[in-house]
């Protein structure tokens, strides 16, 4: 236990000290890395700790991401306080969600279904909003200041995205050892059961949806000022859904690290082989090979990456004993 | 006044009566066993104690409070806890954090919830599975580990669902000792029972369900000598013997 | 209100709701057997398209005679599948069933944009431009001969699970995958052949559109969508509700917007309801069935 922290620590303070050294480029590959393990933990809380499945966490980032826009665009208020008020207008967004699906007892695939067509109903609405540019979608001129949370360089939002990390990373490991998070993870084991014991299962999902889609759309305010251009057709995507939900689930659902590990092995695989095949004219084969993977995972290693590393790790330690 | 007042209370699926017009009392302190055949409605009956169904009609009083538009959890709080007959252990986690999470019900603080888990667990004899993931368990620890996570909730009442059937005989002696001391501390029991040595040893009174309602009450022993229960259920039995 | 028009689009929708009935035929005929919902048949529809496109392009054959082809091709792929992902799974919870098949649903997808390139595109079959007039309605033809194909191929397969003894063994199987076994069909093979038989009739349905709608890779998960929401609509597991269902969410997609953007003028509201979100009447039919009658409409017990 003590040293899985240490290991940790260590690896942030490399990580503190990497853009002195690496390029431009490699500097972007951390950052989506950073990104994805940051929705993958946002994603993690509900599905992962509470055992709720959501293929509609793209609907949050999107909000995320035009509120901000909207609220620096219109009163001029800086991404850096207008992340917090899409964050609330998401939670909300996701308490409707949630009141409809938990009210009503969706489960399943039913629920499934449900976080689906919220998505792609906001995906259609904003579409088709002239002031996000409808079907061209919307580019953004860029002030470069730290208050417009735009600049020049990598390096800033490489500090940004780690600091988005860390955040969750800390976060979640207060939530598993809260009361909080001891009851979602009771309602994923076994609803009747927690609730026979005292846990307000619809209370404590309904927490478990806001709080999962006031993260996830934080990195709504991200993408929008990293990326400089916003569309819903893939922001908002079922595709871009998927996308959030492959890290978490490769490197072990209902864990803290689980997101991380996730995304440190397939972001860089990700994006590698995504301009590699692009250039040798294979475009998409990247996707074809993410979704053996999911097969693949799920038939194999339904608890992740993260718990085989566990396994050999407390193996090789009890036979140093 | 008693603990807990059943006042007419019935469930229908569909066309089936599953659980008709049944009442009784439960006095503070008392172990009250519920008995019948398959299919008789018992564990239907706990449902619609518990908050699980709603019951078509009737009310559920108890400590003076009708309980009948609560949900479950409310009704755990108030004091009235249940277990599941097919035993529903929270797998992926450890004997302690299962009961843990029983243990917040009372206590706010996972510290003092661990604190009050930890002596739970000991007291059902749990102790050296503290750390043993729920899945690993057999039968009967699971049983215990059930019985660990009600008594965790610090419950006035306990409802029990068949906790002794599956057992040995040697782990039903042994269930039955430490049911006593539970009831020792001031914790009413209403248990649905197939095992009868267990409801023999332990309950004064019993109610005899048979398909929903209920056609019997009294000592154990009355109860045997009573014909249409004899007929509708024991009966069975003792033609063979 | 333009009562013409409201008619116009009815028809065509209804004509539209035949095909969709067939994929809905498909998606509830797994479901029913092995309480797995395929979240790659839009996607595998995609398939079936190609496969017609490409004879046309090679043969010159008409996709309204190569479905034939896309539903045989379309039988092995979801026989294969089945074998080799969707028996591994059945027995998962649920959630981890819908994880693999949104996989092999970005395996399709985009395997077919390996293999047929990103762009739309919109093959000129004999058909297309023709159409006759009834009155003042106007019917495609290529819309008409697509619904009445459909049509005949849904009762084939109606038939086929009523009248014959492979059929009744699969509906034996829904009815009870303990028993099947227990009477020593191989259970195993009886789930592979239905799985076909549930992606055979996207596959059809794919070749039949070849002529109606331009295709693409990317334009599967509508398909999906549209099959879960009819399926739902209809009762999960019920052949009859999938039927029903598509006739109702083919009339309700095409008449919805034009009735809605009425609508808003008849209160004032400056506001039109353009024909691309067409897809969120859909989702919002979806949202009032599963909240009022989760059962839908002809489904007894959810599943």
């Amino acid at each position: 236990m003590k040293r899985t922290y240490l290991f940790l620590l260590l690896g942030f303070l490399i990580l503190l000290g990497l853009p002195m050294v690496l390029s431009s480029y490699v500097l972007g590959v951390f950052i989506m890395i950073f990104f994805y393990a940051y929705l993958g933990q946002s994603w993690n809380i509900l599905t992962g700790y509470t055992g709720v499945i959501s293929l509609g966490h793209s609907l949050y980032v999107g909000i995320g991401a035009y509120t901000t826009y909207l609220l620096s665009l219109t009163l001029g208020l800086s991404p850096w306080v207008g992340m917090w008020i899409g964050g609330i207008g998401a939670g909300l967004v996701g308490l409707v969600i949630g009141f409809f699906g938990f009210r009503f007892g969706l489960k399943g695939v039913y629920f499934v279904l449900l976080t689906i067509s919220f998505a792609e109903i906001g995906r259609l609405i904003f579409l088709h909003l002239k002031i996000f540019g409808s079907f061209q979608g919307l580019f953004i001129t860029p002030h470069f200041s730290f208050w417009n949370y735009q600049f020049k360089e990598n390096t800033p939002y490489y500090y940004i995205a780690l600091g988005y990390v860390v955040f969750s990373l800390i976060f979640a490991k207060l939530i598993e050892r809260s009361k909080i998070g001891r009851y979602m993870i009771a309602i994923r084991e076994d609803e009747d059961a927690a609730e026979s014991l005292g846990v307000n299962v619809f209370k404590y999902k309904m927490i478990s949806i806001f709080i999962s889609a006031f993260m996830t759309s934080l990195a709504g305010a991200f993408y929008t000022n990293y990326l400089f251009y916003l569309h819903p057709g893939t922001m908002m995507s079922m595709a871009f859904s998927i996308e959030i939900i492959l890290r978490p689930i490769i490197g072990g659902m209902g864990t803290v690290l689980g997101p991380v590990v996730g995304s440190f092995l397939i972001t860089p695989l990700a994006e590698i082989s995504r301009s590699y095949f692009a250039k040798a004219g294979y475009e998409g084969l990247h996707l074809v090979i993410y979704g053996f993977l999911l097969v693949a995972v799920v038939l194999f290693f339904p608890r992740g990456v993260i718990s085989y590393i566990k396994k050999v790790v407390t193996s090789g330690q009890s036979g140093l004993k | 006044m008693s603990l807990l007042e059943v006042k007419g209370v019935s469930k229908n699926f569909g066309g089936l009566r599953a659980v008709s017009q049944v009442s009784f009392d439960l006095e503070e302190g008392e172990i009250l066993g519920i008995i019948g055949p398959n299919g008789a409605g018992k564990t239907t009956l706990f449902n619609a104690l518990t908050g699980f169904y709603r019951p078509d009609e009737g009310e559920v009083w108890f400590k003076g409070e009708n309980l009948i538009n609560l949900r479950p959890h409310q009704i755990c709080q108030r004091g009235m806890v249940r277990t599941f007959q097919i035993v529903k252990p929270f797998l992926q986690l450890t004997v302690l954090d299962n009961v843990i999470v029983a243990a917040l019900n009372r206590v706010g603080a996972v510290g003092s919830a661990t604190e009050k888990a930890r002596k739970v667990i000991e007291f059902v004899g749990l102790k050296e599975k503290t750390e043993t993931l729920a899945t690993g368990l057999t039968l009967a620890h699971r049983k215990r580990l059930e019985l660990a996570r009600a008594l965790a909730t610090e419950p006035k009442l306990l409802l029990l669902d068949e906790v002794m059937a599956g057992l040995t005989p040697t782990e039903v002696d042994e269930l039955i000792q430490l049911l006593r001391e539970v009831n020792q501390q001031g914790i009413t029991i209403l248990m649905i029972e197939h095992v009868m040595r267990g409801v023999m040893a332990l309950s004064k009174r019993v109610v005899v369900l048979n398909y929903g309602e209920k056609i019997a009450e009294g000592s154990p022993e009355e109860v045997v000598k009573n014909r249409q229960v004899i007929e509708a259920y024991l009966g069975e039995e003792f033609k063979g013997a | 209100m333009n009562l013409n028009l409201i008619l116009q689009l009815a028809l065509s929708g209804f004509l539209m709701g035949g095909v969709y009935s067939l994929i809905a035929l498909g998606l509830s005929l797994i479901f029913g057997v092995m309480r797995v919902i395929n979240f790659a048949h839009g996607e595998m529809m995609v398939w079936g398209m190609y496969v017609a496109y490409t004879l046309l392009l090679w043969t010159g054959l008409d996709p309204f005679f190569s479905f034939s082809v896309s539903a045989v091709t379309l039988f092995i792929l979801g026989y294969l599948l089945q074998r080799t992902v969707v028996n591994q799974i059945l027995d998962f919870p649920e959630a981890m069933q819908v994880l693999p098949l949104v996989g092999m649903a970005m395996v399709f997808e985009n395997s077919a944009r390996l293999v047929w390139g990103p762009d739309y595109i919109s093959p000129q079959s004999r058909f297309a431009l023709s159409s006759h007039s009834i009155g003042f309605l106007t019917i495609d033809t290529p819309r008409l001969i697509a619904f009445s194909l459909a049509v005949i191929f849904t009762i084939l397969v109606l038939l086929f699970l009523k009248k014959t003894d492979l059929g009744k063994s699969i509906r034996a199987a829904a009815d009870n995958r303990l028993g099947a076994s227990l009477v020593g069909t191989d259970v195993n093979k009886i789930y592979a052949i239905c799985f076909g038989i549930g992606t055979a009739c996207v596959g059809t349905a794919g070749g039949l559109l070849v002529p109606i709608m331009p295709l693409s890779p990317h334009i599967g998960a509508p398909f999906t969508l549209i099959s879960f929401i009819i399926v739902i609509l209809g009762g999960m597991g019920s052949l009859t509700g999938a039927m029903v269902g598509g006739l109702i969410i083919g009339v309700a997609e095409s008449v919805g917007p034009t009735l809605l953007t009425n609508l808003f003028q008849g209160i004032g509201l400056e506001l039109e309801f353009p024909q691309t979100m067409k897809q969120v009447v859909s989702f919002f039919i979806l949202i009032v069935i599963m909240i009022l009658r989760p059962q839908g409409l002809f489904g007894g017990k959810r599943g």
